[in-house]
Formats: C-alpha cells, sequence, structure tokens
C-alpha cells in the first residue's frame, strides 16, 4: 500500500520526539524526586546518625566516579557536535568513549559496594540491624536503593546509547535525523546530574 | 473547512490489510484505533473479572456471618477487586480507549506522536495485568493488603503480593507512556488553525490527564518500588521496627492516587462535554470556563492528598489546610456542572442513549461530589472514616463519574468506531436496569456507613441486615443492565443497521471522517478557518 512508503518521512517530527524526551526526563526526575524528600525527611529526623554513617563512604571513589560522569556527558555532547559536522568516525569513537566510561563507573560501583559487604554492610544484614541505630540502617537502605537505582539507570543509558551508536553506523542517525542521537544525550545528561546530587548528598555532608 | 468526504472509496481502518496477518495484524499494529479497541477489549476482559468479584462481596454481605466466603478470602476479593478497577480499568479508562481512538481524528491529526510507544504502552498494560493474575493464581494466597497497600503490612503479609506491585509499577508505566504520547500530539499535531481555544474539549480533558498521568505516576512508581524492596531487603524506609515511618508511605502513595482520581474524572467529564452540545444541538455553554476548570482541577488536585489521612496523625494545621483545599477543588467541578446545565437549557434536545448516560452522570456524580465534601469536612469524617460511606461516596464518584461517561462515550462514539448503528431500544433498556441497579446498590451504603458499619469486613451486625439486602439486591439489577448494554453493542458491531457519517448532527472533526475511519483518518489535513470551531451549531 502507498501508505507504508509515507510512513518514514513525512511524520519525522524532530520537534516531537525532541519535546517527548523533556517530558520523560521530567518523569524521571519525579521517580528521584520522591526519593529526594525521603532522604531529606530521615536526614532531618536521623541528623547524627547520617553523619556518622556517611563516614564509611569512600570520598575519593565517589569523587572519581563524579569525574568520569562528567567527562562522559562532555564526550556525548561532543559526538552530536561531531554528528552535525557529518563526521561519523569522530561520532563513533566520542560514543565508544561514552560508553567505556559508564562502564569504568559501573566497575568503580562494583568494588564500592564489595567493600561495603566485605563490612557486612546490606540492607538487611545482621551487622546493620544489630550493631547499628535506626539513622543508619536508613542512611545505608537509602544509599543503596538510591545509587543501585541510579546504576541501573546508567545501564539503561549504556544501552541506548549502543542503539544510537548502530544506528549512527548504519547511517539511519544521521544529521538530518539526529533526534535518536541528541534523546540519547539528553538522557546520558539526566544519568550525570542525578549523580551530581547524590554524591554530596551521601559522601560529602559529614 | 474541508470535508473529507472523498476518503469514502478507501478501506477503513478494521478492514486494512498490513503486513501482518489475523491476530498478529493488531499486536503489531500501530495504528491509533486498532490500539484503542486492542485497549478495549483487553480492559472489557478485566472489567469482567472485577465485576465477577464484586458480585461474589455483595454476595457474601447479603447475610451477616459467613456465607460464600471466609474473611481471608474476603480480604483478597476487596484487594484484587480493588487492583484491577483502579488500575487497569477507570484510571487507563477512557484516554487509552477513546483518547487513543479520537484524539488524532478529533485535532485532525493522522495519528499520535508517537504510534510505536502507544502500542508499547498497551503491551506494558497487558504485562501489568497478567503479572497482577500472577500473583493470584500462584504463591501463598492472593494480595490480601487492599489496593492502597498499607505499609507496614504490604511487606509484612505472607500473601504475594510482590507480582501485583510491580504490576501496579508497570501498569504506572503505560500510564506514563500514554500521557507522554498525547502532550506531544496535541503541543505538535493540531490542524492548522486550531487554535488551543478552538480546541474540542475531550482533547483539553485528556490534555490536563495527561500532565497529571505524567507528574504523578512517578511518584507512586518510586513508592511501590520502595515498598517492594523493603519485603526483599529489609530496607526499613517504611518499616518502624528499623526507624521508618509507616505515614510517609501513606504520603507518598496518595500524592500519586489523589490526582489520579482526577485522571480518571477529567476525560469522563470531557466526554460529557462532547455530548451535551451535540444532544442540545446547542453551542457548549462557556467554553473558556470548563477549560479553565479542567486545568484547575489538575493543578488544585495535587495538594489535596492529606484529606485521606485525617485520621492517620497530622498537625491540626495541616488538616485544616487539607480540608479548605478538598472544598476548593469542589469548586470547578461544581462549573462544569453548571456549564452543563445551562447548555441544556433551550436546547433542542435529543434524548438518545449518550444524551441518558450523560444526564445520569452529572446525577451520580453530584451525589458523589457532594458525599465528598461530607468526608472533606473534618468532624463529619472523623465520624464516616473507614465505613461503607466511604465505599458508596468513591463508587458514586469513581465508577458512576468514570462508568456512566464510559457507556455514554462508547454509545455516542460507537456509530464512528464500527460504521454501525446500535439497537436504540436495548440501548435505553440496559440504560434504565443499569442506573436503578446502580442506585440500589450504591445508595444504601450511605445509611449504612452514617450508622456505623465498617468497610472492608466480611461480617456485620444483625442492624446493618435490610440495608445489605437491598444493595445485594441492586449489584443484581445492575449487572443484568450492564449485560444488556454490552450484549446489545457486540450484536450491533456485527449486525447493526450502517450508520451515517454523522449521525448524531455533531459539530466536532472526528465526524467528518468516514465510518469506520480509513487508515490514516484524513486524506488530506483540515484547515480551521476564522469562524469555525467544534460547537458551532
Amino acid at each position: 500500500m502507498e501508505h507504508v512508503a509515507q510512513h518514514s518521512d513525512p511524520h519525522y517530527d524532530q520537534e516531537a520526539s525532541k519535546l517527548g524526551m523533556w517530558l520523560f526526563i521530567f518523569t524521571e526526575l519525579l521517580l528521584f524526586g520522591g526519593l529526594f524528600i525521603v532522604y531529606a525527611i530521615y536526614r532531618f529526623l536521623n541528623p547524627e546518625a547520617f553523619q556518622m554513617a556517611g563516614h564509611e563512604l569512600n570520598i575519593t571513589i565517589g569523587a572519581i566516579n563524579t569525574i568520569i560522569l562528567l567527562v562522559s556527558s562532555m564526550t556525548i555532547a561532543m559526538s552530536t557536535s561531531a554528528l552535525q559536522k557529518k563526521n561519523i568516525g569522530l561520532t563513533v569513537l566520542l560514543l565508544e568513549i561514552t560508553i567505556i566510561l559508564a562502564l569504568i563507573f559501573l566497575i568503580n560501583k562494583y568494588f564500592e559496594w564489595g567493600v561495603k559487604f566485605d563490612h557486612g554492610i546490606w540492607p538487611g544484614s545482621e551487622h546493620l540491624l544489630n550493631d547499628m541505630a535506626h539513622g543508619e540502617v536508613l542512611f545505608f537502605g537509602l544509599y543503596f536503593v538510591m545509587t543501585g537505582l541510579h546504576a541501573l539507570h546508567i545501564v539503561i543509558g549504556m544501552i541506548i546509547i549502543i542503539v544510537a551508536l548502530n544506528k549512527v553506523q548504519k547511517g539511519t542517525v544521521h544529521a538530518d535525523r539526529p533526534s535518536l542521537l541528541e534523546n540519547a544525550g539528553l538522557y546520558w545528561h539526566l544519568v550525570d546530574l542525578i549523580w551530581i546530587f547524590l554524591f554530596p548528598l551521601f559522601y560529602l555532608i559529614h | 473547512m474541508q470535508t473529507a468526504t472523498q476518503l469514502e472509496h478507501e478501506v477503513n481502518y478494521l478492514d486494512y490489510k498490513g503486513k501482518y496477518k489475523g491476530i498478529f495484524a493488531w499486536i503489531f499494529s500501530t495504528d491509533h484505533k486498532r490500539i484503542a479497541l486492542l485497549y478495549m477489549y483487553s480492559m472489557l476482559t478485566m472489567f469482567v473479572v472485577g465485576v465477577v468479584l464484586g458480585l461474589a462481596m455483595k454476595l457474601e454481605l447479603i447475610a451477616p456471618g459467613k456465607t460464600i466466603m471466609d474473611p481471608g478470602t474476603y480480604n483478597a476479593v476487596f484487594t484484587v477487586h480493588g487492583v484491577i478497577m483502579i488500575f487497569m480499568i477507570v484510571i487507563p479508562g477512557l484516554p487509552a480507549v477513546f483518547g487513543n481512538f479520537m484524539l488524532p481524528i478529533m485535532i485532525g491529526a493522522k495519528d499520535v506522536a508517537f504510534p510505536k510507544i502507544n502500542l508499547l504502552s498497551w503491551y506494558f498494560y497487558v504485562l501489568g495485568a497478567v503479572l497482577v493474575i500472577a500473583s493470584v493464581l500462584f504463591g501463598n494466597g492472593a494480595p490480601d493488603t487492599g489496593w492502597t497497600f498499607y505499609a507496614p503490612y504490604s511487606f509484612k503479609t505472607g500473601t504475594n503480593l510482590l507480582p501485583a506491585i510491580f504490576g501496579a509499577f508497570v501498569l504506572g508505566f503505560s500510564s506514563i507512556l500514554t500521557g507522554l504520547n498525547f502532550i506531544v500530539t496535541i503541543h505538535r499535531m493540531r490542524a492548522p488553525g486550531m487554535t488551543w481555544f478552538k480546541m474540542p474539549l475531550f482533547p483539553w480533558s485528556l490534555y490536563g490527564t495527561a500532565w497529571i498521568q505524567l507528574l504523578a505516576t512517578p511518584v507512586v512508581g518510586i513508592t511501590l518500588v520502595l515498598v517492594a524492596l523493603e519485603r526483599i531487603f529489609n530496607i526499613g524506609v517504611f518499616d518502624p521496627a528499623l526507624g521508618g515511618d509507616p505515614i510517609l508511605y501513606q504520603h507518598l502513595f496518595w500524592i500519586y492516587s489523589h490526582p489520579a482520581v482526577y485522571v480518571m474524572i477529567l476525560p469522563a467529564m470531557g466526554a460529557i462535554s462532547e455530548i451535551i452540545p451535540t444532544f442540545s444541538q446547542k453551542h457548549i455553554f462557556g467554553y473558556r470556563a470548563i477549560i479553565v476548570s479542567t486545568l484547575a482541577i489538575a493543578f488544585v488536585g495535587y495538594f489535596v492528598w492529606g484529606h485521606h489521612m485525617f485520621t492517620s496523625g497530622m498537625s491540626g494545621t495541616a488538616q485544616y489546610t487539607f480540608s479548605i483545599l478538598t472544598f476548593i477543588v469542589a469548586i470547578p467541578s461544581a462549573i462544569k456542572v453548571f456549564n452543563w446545565i445551562s447548555t441544556m437549557h433551550k436546547g433542542s434536545i435529543n434524548p438518545e442513549a449518550p444524551f441518558l448516560w450523560a444526564v445520569t452522570f452529572i446525577f451520580v456524580f453530584m451525589i458523589g461530589g457532594f458525599s465528598g465534601l461530607v468526608l472533606g469536612a473534618l468532624a463529619t469524617n472523623v465520624h464516616v472514616h473507614d465505613t461503607a460511606f466511604v465505599v458508596a461516596h468513591f463508587h458514586f464518584i469513581v465508577f458512576g463519574g468514570v462508568g456512566f461517561a464510559f457507556f455514554g462515550a462508547i454509545h455516542y462514539w460507537f456509530p464512528k468506531m464500527f460504521g454501525r448503528m446500535y439497537d436504540k431500544v436495548w440501548a435505553k433498556v440496559g440504560w434504565a436496569f443499569f442506573t436503578v441497579g446502580f442506585l440500589t446498590l450504591y445508595s444504601p451504603m450511605f445509611y449504612l456507613g452514617m450508622m456505623g458499619m465498617p468497610r472492608r469486613y466480611y461480617d456485620y451486625l444483625p442492624e446493618f441486615h435490610a440495608g445489605n439486602i437491598l444493595s445485594s439486591l441492586g449489584s443484581w439489577v445492575m449487572t443484568f443492565g450492564l449485560l444488556i448494554v454490552v450484549i446489545n453493542l457486540f450484536r450491533s458491531a456485527k449486525n447493526g443497521a450502517i450508520a451515517e457519517i454523522n449521525p448524531w448532527n455533531s459539530k466536532t472533526l472526528e465526524w467528518t471522517v468516514p465510518s469506520p475511519p480509513p487508515l490514516e483518518n484524513y486524506d488530506e489535513i483540515p484547515v480551521y478557518g476564522e469562524k469555525d470551531g467544534p460547537y458551532e451549531y
């Protein structure tokens, strides 16, 4: 049928894709917003315990991960510019760097969580339930939930970037049709932004 | 304004043959009209389950003591009834069926902005439904917490709650995607010349609804995730034994779930705002007032969640504030009622089935609304809190509101959707039985609640017997009416008389395309001129 052929280009609306992505980002912010409210309330109720528990976290690893994410945000932003300049090779390279940086972030996270587990700290662990104050239980509960959910978003973001990377290589995402890559970038900046709030809330406030 | 009658030679969306055959032509279709029907049939399936559970509860309550089920089963039945009816019927209800079908046509577009995401949202709906059903069929018994999943019982109970919680989460995601799609569609795809204030009121109500879906659902999403994690890992946030606060759960839950009430009712009001002017053959009274009140409801609706928790322990200041805001949110709803009545005033009224459903909607909605004010006032709230009065109130609002509007809408748009007209006599007979049954079923609960009969018990004191018998009788009459309506529609979809393009002489755009509409609705996108409008009778 003739409609099938029509279905691709006349229906492409870059503004609409971007608007849709921004709305989706809005929902993600609200999702984490719920957690930030819970955090704020329990921090207000248990200031000392939160302070004590915060000392358990390793600021160095947190800072390194922050830098990694900031750099990855930069590389994905550069990849969009490279696509606009029709430099496919550079676009692909920058996206690959972004993915590798995301992977390094996750590896750091793995070791960071591993150290906590070695110290007997995980949600519902005996050490946590028997030896620690309620505020500390809540701190670590929220720490694992929020950084865990954030790590899940890193994984989702990586999948989106890999899809975008594939389509750039295939040529279906190009300078005149960049929505998917731009949306991947927007999503990645969101993931970055959430970390920017998580890092001081858990690691830095003492 | 152009009419699109030149399209009549084109094959309609029901007969259209695409890439896929048989059932795949439907479940892989990104056509907004087919997705709407997919939603409608899957909702109907779940609705049958919900109705059977409701009937079982009314049968249990026909006499004091155990009638057909023990208390544990009763708890499971009202929980699953609530989860199905709220998350799978009334929240997606009008947006997913009539929104999907009519929104693009009413604003002069060929489809929604993201057809694939639209289909994805239906897949999420089915996944969510399967998860909830799985929680009933497998594991250690069906969920028994009530549809609200209140902490701490929701992570202490031994029943199979996790699939139900994840099901509700996935259904929320489906709802978000629908909302997102509608917002972008309305922003980007209105026909040339259709300015914001020339848009029909049903799309307007979908717009307000979509924003609520988008802004409120993520909060309940994360709250349900926290309950699930609490169950699996003991993270402590809602567990008083670990320093958490179960009241915080109630706050987070109702921050979504109160606005969700407006996700249910706004599109219903939108459909009524289409039906009333059509069957009065008159311009809608107070077009802008209806739009402003829609947006006002969507906005103020965010700030009233505390009225679900007046007895949970909160400061006096918070109680007064939530109470006064609850009264304020009633004002825009009342404005709409005045507008509908004024539209009918001196109109040329055509009492067809859709109009009868719409007028009954106004009637039951007002009873539901006024009883809502009784609950919003602090002193009376304490008296009737957690009684059958509350059950009566929200069934009048939610089932009365959404149910009557849904049936009004289906009788209104049926000739457009299926290209055939239903049997008008049976439609009215079904409406009459349904309405009488509905009022007999729920009205006695107001009285029972005032007298102190608590909700959510399988048993009651002997003095409540008479009211409960009446209520159970009503449930049978209502179901009988429901059967007439559904059977009539199903038969007519196959064998009804061929419908005209515009059988009701309506002025909105969907009545300019053939019935049923062709795949892309319009050959040429219609253009709204200076003097065109959706209600220019």
